[in-house]
């Protein structure tokens, strides 16, 4: 055992060691490391923040979905009652037009009677006047007696 | 070297023999002249040092200049392991500038246990390898050298001194040296600082000494252990087969299990060197 030059030389070697180190590896370490550790907690916060935003997305497109139910509930509401009212608004117009076609069925049938006597009645007058003049054996003036039996026919129609 | 044939009671003084070189003679040293000698230097220990100074640079400077921000890879992960647990150490010793302190206690940290992890090499591997470049003694490890370990020790102290008057003032720190611990009044000037005289030069004794007795004992231990190969050598020799086999499982036995305990005490002595070293320095700055 023995103090010798090997004491200022391994002082040297460690000085030497402390300055190499001091200047060349622990601070690009240390910066590689810190840079680092930003980052993993940067990530983490954004991690979370995309968490939160999913979940606010999550309850919005629930509500969304449950505003365009209620709306879509409406929709059918009115839609039945729109159909309620044509259907009675149709009914309605239906209404409305057979009592019309009724009452203009009726008006023909009354005009067409009416035509019908008339027609009859001037039959049932050349028939008279035909039956008259066989009995007669002779002509007979319809025109001079067209009085006459117009009264006949309307007498014969009035008795059937 | 050691040669076929050396005697048991050759083995240990001849293991604890430096590889001496007289710098102002200009010769290899052969003689242990003194106590003290500045004239000679422990190339043994030189040699090893140096290299594990270089392999820690070049380890921890290869993984510096690729560092990224990114993934990092295996080997760049484990650097860094490293690195934060020192920061991490230094962070709850020393609340203050990191910059200077935390590569300090890297190095410590990293070249102690370096050094003291040559105790782990077999005994005499290092010695053959030396002896056939023509070397008469070779001691691998560098800090079973009182030298290496006051060489630190004492830079530690000059480190301390540094700091102590950087954050107090050299009026400060000159200021506290007369008055702390006792008072301020002028007859305990000088147990003030005799006293304080005292705490300085006790730290870099107890952390060289600490050092340097734990390496210095286990590679004694390691010796001894090697020994009991020189005892089944010599049963074999008489022709006791069965009690050379004992020996020799007891050596490989107890090489195995020392050898085990010493990694720990390999990594707990770097780690006792860096914290005292930080804690020195913390309290330098501190004050009374």
């Amino acid at each position: 055992m023995q103090i010798n030059l090997t004491l200022l030389g391994q002082a040297l070697a460690f000085l030497i060691l402390i300055g190499l180190s001091w200047k060349f590896i622990w601070p690009p370490l240390l910066n590689a490391i810190e840079t680092r550790q930003k980052k993993i907690a940067d990530g983490l916060a954004a991690a979370d923040r995309g968490q939160a935003d999913l979940e606010d997305a999550k309850n919005q497109a629930l509500a969304i979905v449950r505003e365009a139910h209620g709306k879509a509930a409406a929709v059918v509401d009115q839609a039945g009652r729109r159909a309620n009212e044509m259907v009675e608004e149709a009914k309605g117009t239906a209404n409305a037009e057979g009592a019309r076609l009724i009452a203009s069925a009726r008006s023909e049938v009354a005009t067409e009677t009416a035509r019908v006597r008339g027609e009859l009645r001037a039959e049932v007058a050349k028939l008279a006047i035909a039956g008259a003049s066989q009995l007669l054996k002779r002509e007979i003036d319809a025109k001079a007696h067209a009085a006459l039996l117009d009264e006949l026919a309307q007498q014969i129609v009035v008795a059937r | 070297m050691l040669m076929a044939g050396t005697s048991s009671s050759e083995f240990i003084p001849h293991h604890l023999q430096h590889l001496r070189y007289d710098v102002v003679a200009g010769e290899w040293a052969h003689a242990t002249d003194g106590i003290v000698n500045f004239h000679l230097i422990n190339v043994d220990t030189m040699v090893m040092g140096l290299l594990m100074g270089l392999l820690f640079f070049t380890l921890f400077y290869s993984a510096a200049r690729k560092a990224t921000a990114g993934v990092p890879g295996k080997f760049q992960a484990f650097i860094e392991i490293v690195v934060e647990f020192i920061d991490n150490r230094v962070k709850e010793v020393f609340h203050g500038d990191r910059r200077f302190l935390a590569p300090l206690a890297l190095t410590i940290f990293c070249w102690v246990v370096l050094m003291n992890a040559m105790d782990l090499l077999p005994i005499d591997v290092p010695g053959m390898v030396a002896g056939a470049a023509g070397a008469e003694h070779f001691r691998v490890l560098p800090t079973a050298d009182i030298n290496t370990t006051f060489a630190m020790s004492l830079t530690v102290l000059v480190l301390v001194l540094f700091f102590a008057v950087k954050a107090k003032g050299l009026g400060g720190f000159g200021h506290e040296l007369v008055t702390a611990p006792f008072g301020a009044h002028p007859a305990l000037w000088i147990p003030n600082f005799a006293l304080n005289v005292v705490e300085l030069l006790a730290k870099p004794v107890s952390l060289a000494m600490r050092l340097f007795g734990n390496m210095y004992a286990g590679e004694l231990v390691f010796m001894l252990i090697a020994l009991l190969g020189f005892a089944a050598t010599g049963s074999f020799a008489s022709g006791g087969v069965g009690s050379g086999i004992a020996f020799l499982f007891g050596q490989v036995a107890m090489a195995l299990a020392w050898g085990g305990f010493h990694i720990i005490i390999i990594l707990l002595q770097g780690f006792i060197f860096m914290v005292l070293t930080v804690v020195y320095i913390s309290m330098g700055q501190e004050g009374h």
